[in-house]
C-alpha cells in the first residue's frame, strides 16, 4: 500500500464530489506507481462526474495543473515521476475569472 | 491594439480565456511584464508572466480549455472580496516590479482559497524554450485570433442556445397566462438546489437540477412522471370545474396547443439549461415508450421551456423580481 494525498482545487474538486482533499492509500502494484497509473486510478476511484473534464488522452485536460508537493509537474517528470509516500499530488483548474 | 505599447507593466484582471491569452502574446511580443490575477467562487490565483526568465501563460498552458470546461465569474459566482485581495497583490507586484525590486511571483503560483483560509505559493517550470510566443524560435510573431483560438468568445457573458424548436418553448407572457388562468400544469426548476433560494417563480415546482439529469436522465424522468400522475388528477378535478362555469382560461389554452395531456413546464435563470432539460426529458419519454413503460396519456406529454428563463420574467413580466 502506498499512502499518498490527492488534491483537487480551482473548481477540479466538483468532479469528485466537491471534495477538495482526498487521503487515499493505493492498492500494491506489480511495477511502479507513477503519475501515469495514479491518473487512471483517480479516473476510476474518485472522479464521479463527467471523467472527460478530467483527462484527455493518457493525460490530464489542457487548463489542469499538476503539482508533486508544491512544484509544478514538469519539472518532476510529469507522467514518468515516481510517486514516494505521502507525496502531495494537487490537480489545478486554472481561473479566468476576474 | 498597440496601447500597451506606453506602458511598462500589464495587469491581466480580464474574465474569459481568450483575452488572457491575446493578453500574454502582447506582452511577449513586447517584451513587458503581465502580472496575471483571477478569481472563481472562494478561490483566487496570481502570478507573473514574461519576467525574469519564467514563463509566460502559453508556456503553461499550451492549448486553450475546451470551451465547456470553463466556468466564468457570471455563472459560478465569485465572492467580492476575493478579486479584492487578489487586485491588491496584483498592484502590490506591480510596485515591486516598477521599482526594481522584483516580483515574488515570477515562476510561482500563489494559490489563495477563502474558504479555507490558505495561502499556497507553488513552484512553476521555467520559461520553455519551445514555447511557441516566447520559446527559442517562435512561431507566433505577431498577434492571432484569439476568439477563434479559445472557440469562445472574449466576454464572460453566457452563449445563449438554441437547442429547442420553437414549438416546444413558451415566453414569460404565455407562461404568466397559464398563472392567472390556474392551469393546471408542473413547473420542474432545473436550477441547483441553493439558487431556489434566491427567488422562485410563484407557482409550486419541482426541484431536478439539470446535473441530476446528466448524471441519471431516467432516475429524474421518473420522478418527473410520478409528479404528471399526482398532476393529472389534479387536472380532472380543474376540468370538471371548468365544465361549470365559462371558460377563462381561453388565452393559455391557445398558447399551450389545445389538448389534454399533461405539461411539463421546464424554468432554469436564463433559458439554456431548460432546454437541455426538456431535450433530455424527451429523448428518455421516447426511449421509455418504447420499453412500453408509458400509460397512454403519459406518452402525450407535452414539454416546454420558458424562453430566457427568470431573467425574461424579471424583465417581461415582474420587474420586482429579484435576478441574479
Amino acid at each position: 500500500m502506498l499512502p499518498i494525498t490527492v488534491e483537487f482545487s480551482g473548481g477540479a474538486e466538483l468532479l469528485c464530489g466537491n471534495v477538495k482533499k482526498h487521503e487515499v492509500e493505493l492498492p500494491k502494484l506489480d511495477g511502479k506507481w507513477q503519475i501515469r497509473n495514479l491518473l487512471v486510478w483517480i479516473k476510476d476511484n474518485l472522479i464521479q462526474e463527467r471523467p472527460e473534464l478530467f483527462l484527455l488522452g493518457d493525460t490530464v485536460r489542457p487548463g489542469i495543473l499538476v503539482l508533486i508537493n508544491d512544484a509544478d509537474w514538469e519539472l518532476m517528470g510529469e507522467l514518468d515521476y515516481d510517486l514516494q509516500e505521502r507525496d502531495r499530488i494537487v490537480f489545478i483548474s486554472t481561473l479566468h475569472g476576474g | 491594439m498597440y496601447k500597451y505599447k506606453r506602458y511598462d507593466i500589464v495587469l491581466d484582471a480580464t474574465d474569459n480565456v481568450a483575452t488572457r491569452y491575446l493578453l500574454n502574446d502582447a506582452c511577449v511580443l513586447a517584451r513587458k511584464p503581465l502580472v496575471s490575477g483571477s478569481a472563481l467562487r472562494f478561490e483566487g490565483q496570481l502570478t507573473v508572466y514574461n519576467c525574469d526568465g519564467g514563463p509566460c501563460y502559453r508556456c503553461l498552458f499550451p492549448q486553450p480549455p475546451p470551451p465547456e470546461t470553463v466556468t466564468n465569474c457570471s455563472e459560478g459566482g465569485v465572492i467580492g472580496v476575493v478579486p479584492g485581495i487578489i487586485g491588491s497583490m496584483q498592484a502590490l507586484e506591480a510596485i515591486k516590479i516598477a521599482s526594481g525590486i522584483g516580483s515574488s511571483y515570477t515562476q510561482r503560483l500563489l494559490l489563495f482559497d477563502a474558504l479555507d483560509g490558505t495561502f499556497r505559493s507553488v513552484k512553476l517550470r521555467p520559461r520553455s524554450p519551445t514555447c511557441i510566443v516566447c520559446g527559442n524560435e517562435p512561431s507566433i510573431t505577431q498577434l492571432i485570433d484569439y476568439i477563434q483560438f479559445c472557440g469562445a468568445a472574449a466576454s464572460d457573458k453566457e452563449k445563449e442556445l438554441t437547442v429547442l424548436d420553437q414549438q416546444f418553448r413558451i415566453n414569460a407572457k404565455e407562461y404568466q397566462a397559464m398563472l392567472t388562468c390556474g392551469e393546471p400544469h408542473l413547473l420542474l426548476d432545473v436550477r441547483p438546489e441553493v439558487e431556489l433560494g434566491i427567488c422562485q417563480l410563484p407557482h409550486a415546482s419541482l426541484n431536478i437540477p439539470l446535473a441530476i439529469f446528466n448524471k441519471d436522465a431516467s432516475k429524474a424522468t421518473k420522478q418527473v412522471l410520478q409528479w404528471i400522475r399526482d398532476l393529472e388528477e389534479k387536472k380532472q378535478e380543474f376540468e370538471q370545474q371548468q365544465e361549470s362555469s365559462l371558460s377563462h382560461s381561453h388565452d393559455a389554452a391557445k398558447a399551450l396547443g389545445n389538448n389534454h395531456s399533461p405539461t411539463v413546464v421546464c424554468v432554469c435563470r436564463r433559458g439554456n439549461d431548460s432546454q437541455l432539460v426538456v431535450r433530455r426529458l424527451q429523448e428518455e419519454l421516447k426511449i421509455q415508450i418504447s420499453c412500453g413503460e408509458l400509460s397512454k396519456g403519459q406518452q402525450d406529454i407535452k414539454l416546454v421551456d420558458i424562453k430566457g428563463g427568470l431573467h425574461a420574467w424579471a424583465r417581461h413580466v415582474d420587474r420586482e423580481f429579484p435576478i441574479y
